[in-house]
């Protein structure tokens, strides 16, 4: 079953992770690469992304599974006709074999830029980086069966706090991304809860790179 | 995108729906663009995006030179609130630009409970509310659509009304705009020319007069405007403009699907249906074409699913020539066909069975009335027998879900007719005892009654609505007559569809009620998160406008109407013959069986009506 690289910029991030499957249907249906379909009820055209997404995130490194019917297509083929039929904001990088696992995906690099219009409070950094650097914190977390508290602490590898100009500060974190789950999104909601006072004018997050548990690039 | 929109977004429900940038979306440089249309539709991007003729009028402005059209939906209350709070004003979804920098200001309306969007729009877009306030040629407003054919309600806010298609005559309006735009037109100067366009009405030409009981006195046109103003229509569909390179929306939107129509205008008659009168004459569309442009439109849309839409469709003489093609076509390209409003005959039901290979659906019927005396009365010729009839073949066929719509309150109506629906699905169930095959999965009756609602242009535009306590005695007394388990029984709340009877044969003095029921709050009436209907009473309280005026008390076959000065093509004459007929018991065949004599062909020059 091939794979494609793809990512999600501008305004395709308020997409919703079931929304982005039918775009890709469609965008394969008109590129004329004919998807195979499920066996049902309803037969559904088999396209899968490893890795739900919240609506509002960035990425550059999301995978799609799909399976095509017919004779084969060379990826190159695949990859030019697909970003042809794709609308701005999603674009394929790249489309290859014998992807890896995806229960071996482990962990994610994520960038979260805080923005302060009244630029960044005094000693902003320095009382995020003492806010991560404890040894629990506990934060909600909204699941199928209601909000449960969850520890962010240990799905954190690793964690970068730096200003990047007078107004902004950038947090990038290697995370545990599948089993358990991070959504980058609780790291800020840990700043709203424990340090009010940061609460920024604009938050923006985006996934940067993905990895199994020795952090080698996954793909 | 400003900064203020990126930061509103993550906040709000739905946030795709506000950005644009679907596929197939229209880009313009602005630079190139001469006159800017700013196409709104007066509710949320889910049923604005599902409505085809938008799609049709977008294509059609957007092929023109130096137009750019783009579209606008009604925000739903999370958006309305940031935009509020952050005094945003409302946008256009393509450029993302403010609507009050469009030239002109376009809305389609279909439903009478969209007119709080309309005028909740034009606030949220900062654009003054009233026709006469608007100087210029700036935000220009002008409406078209099925509420057009009474557009008396709106007439204080809507510049000019295009009534009837509008492929041809939306071209020659933004024209005529272009060059009055270029050559610095006074506004009077434009509205006088734009009302010669056939088919273009402007409100301020007319002045309504009314009688001390409330009944209008006269209309009179000023300055030598015509007495009536005629609908335009489209006599060759086959060569009418369609586009099958459509915006395919990123997210979900309630008719998610291709849709293309097969004819227009309808031969039944019911005599309860706007549609079935406004939309006549009948004109095809050849299979030829249409099996042309349902491949086009898969493959540009990349749809998994097409419809075939009409008024009716099984009387749509290419239905066999079409789906024989279609179906085979569809089944190679996984993609679903569905042909809604077939009616319960043979060829239907093998149509059925062979759609069923891609797809099982329901099973519908609209029956409207209980018993084949009030079936009769308004020219529903669907008999009981072709219902129990095509439930048997179904239920033998594995199906086991029928659904069931009536009205309540329509005239001659008793309490036998009521009881006439618990009967009927009574039969049905023992239908299904006979025939069923999955008696398992049990059998689910799902039955559905509406509150009649007497529209312009047809034979029941005089009629009275019954009140809201009769309605709602009908519906208990019928709920009491469903027995079996197998019933899920709904009836519409009565006030919603007393206001639709308000606005749907209301006068000028409505506007005062609209705007004042808008700025209390009112809007996205059709979504029962949104409907307030205390804010509306009160709204009629302050203006000092009695509902009752409008639905219970009926109006004089002798009454001038507000709508008397739009000519739909159906002529007063045969709708007053109708509705003797219908008082008579007497139906009347469809016009396949013979021309009833409606008028409408007379606004056909170069075909013949296809009934």
């Amino acid at each position: 079953m091939p794979r494609a690289l793809f990512e999600k910029t501008g305004n395709a991030v308020w997409i919703s992770h079931l929304d982005l499957m039918r775009v890709f249907q469609r965008a394969f249906k008109r590129a004329e690469l004919p998807l195979t379909h499920t066996h049902g009820f309803n037969p559904r055209p088999s396209v899968s992304i490893a890795l739900p997404m919240s609506v509002g995130i960035e990425s550059c490194c999301e995978l799609l599974d799909f399976d095509l019917e017919g004779n084969p297509i060379p990826n190159e083929e695949i990859l030019s006709r697909l970003n042809e039929k794709l609308i701005r904001g999603v674009r394929v990088m790249e489309v290859y074999d014998n992807g890896q696992k995806l229960r071996n995906l482990a962990l994610m690099d994520c960038a979260l830029v805080l923005e302060f219009d009244n630029g960044i409070p005094d000693g902003a950094c320095e009382e995020l980086k003492a806010l991560f650097s404890r040894e629990s914190l506990c934060v909600e977390k909204k699941g199928k069966n209601g909000v449960t508290q969850q520890d962010i602490i240990p799905m954190i590898r690793r964690m970068d706090i730096r200003e990047t100009d007078e107004h902004s500060i950038c947090i990038t974190a290697r995370i545990f991304c599948q089993n358990p789950t991070l959504n980058p999104m609780q790291i800020y909601s840990a700043v709203e809860l424990y340090r009010p006072k940061l609460r920024a004018d604009e938050v923006s997050f985006r996934r940067l790179e993905i990895y199994d548990i020795q952090e080698n690039i996954f793909r | 995108m400003t900064d203020l929109k990126r930061r509103i977004l993550p906040t709000v429900q739905k946030p795709a729906r506000y950005t644009g940038g679907e596929w197939g979306e229209i880009q313009k440089k602005k630079d190139d663009v001469r006159v800017r249309v700013a196409f709104c539709f007066p509710d949320t991007y889910e049923i604005g995006m599902s409505n085809v003729g938008m799609r049709i009028l977008y294509g059609v402005m957007n092929r023109m030179d130096g137009v750019w059209c783009e579209r606008v939906f009604a925000p739903w209350g999370d958006m309305e609130e940031a935009m509020r709070i952050h005094s945003l004003p409302l946008w256009a979804l393509e450029s993302q630009d403010p609507v009050k920098d469009f030239d002109m200001i376009a809305f389609t309306i279909g439903y009478e409970m969209s007119y709080s969007n309309i005028l909740n729009m034009l606030l949220l877009a900062g654009v003054p509310l009233h026709a006469s306030e608007r100087q210029g040629l700036h935000n220009m407003v002008f409406a078209g659509g099925v509420c057009a054919f009474n557009p008396e309600p709106l007439a204080d806010f809507i510049d000019f009304f295009s009534l009837g298609e509008g492929e041809e005559s939306t071209p020659q309006i933004v024209a005529l705009y272009d060059c009055a735009k270029a050559e610095g037109w006074s506004k009077e100067r434009f509205l006088k020319e734009v009302s010669r366009i056939p088919g273009v009405y402007v409100p301020s030409f007319y002045r309504h007069e009314y009688n001390p009981d409330g009944t209008l006195k006269r209309i009179i046109p000023l300055d030598g405007a015509p007495e009536t103003v005629t609908k335009r229509i489209v006599e060759d569909l086959d060569s009418a403009y369609f586009p099958t390179d459509m915006i395919v929306p990123s997210t979900e939107i309630v008719h998610d699907r291709a849709n293309l129509e097969v004819f227009r205008g309808c031969i039944r008659g019911c005599r309860f249906c706007q549609a079935g009168f406004s939309c006549r004459p009948v004109r095809k569309k050849s299979p030829e074409v249409l099996y042309r442009q349902a491949v086009e439109t898969m493959a540009h849309s990349g749809n998994n699913e097409i419809t075939l839409s009409s008024l009716s469709t099984s009387d749509y003489r290419g239905l066999k020539e079409l789906t024989d093609r279609l179906i085979p076509y569809c089944a190679d390209q996984h993609i679903s066909l569905s042909v809604p409003s077939l009616r319960a005959d043979n060829f239907s039901r093998e149509l059925m069975e062979k759609l069923q290979a891609v797809r099982k659906s329901g099973l519908t019927f609209a029956p409207e009335a209980g018993t084949q005396r009030l079936r009769d009365v308004i020219n529903k010729n669907l008999t009981e027998e072709e219902i129990l009839s095509t439930c048997a073949q179904a239920f033998s066929g594995g199906w086991s879900n029928v659904k069931l719509y009536f009205m309540l309150g329509l005239p001659t109506e008793t309490d036998e007719d009521v009881l006439g629906i618990a009967e009927l699905v009574y039969k049905i169930i023992q239908e299904w005892k006979e025939h069923g095959t999955s008696k398992k999965r049990g059998l689910r009756i799902h039955v559905a009654t509406a509150y009649f609602v007497p529209k312009p242009h047809t034979p029941f535009q005089w009629e009275k609505q019954i009140s809201p306590q009769e309605y709602l005695r009908r519906c208990k007394l019928l709920k009491e007559h469903f027995y079996s388990k197998s019933i899920e029984y709904d009836y519409h709340s009565p006030d919603l569809s007393r206001l639709e009877a308000v606005f749907a044969r209301g006068d000028r003095r409505l506007g005062a009620v609209i705007e004042t029921a808008v700025r209390s709050g009112a809007r996205l009436d059709g979504w029962d998160e949104y409907f307030n209907y205390a804010k509306w009473c009160a709204a009629f309280q302050d203006c000092g406008i009695e509902e009752n005026f409008y639905t219970v008390r009926g109006y004089g076959e002798e009454e001038i109407l507000p709508w008397d000065t739009i000519d739909v093509g159906v002529n007063k004459q045969f709708l007053l013959r109708e509705r003797r007929r219908a008082y008579e018991g007497v139906v009347t065949p469809d016009c396949r069986h013979g021309c009833a004599g409606c008028g409408a062909n007379k606004l056909l020059k170069e075909v013949e009506c296809d009934a």
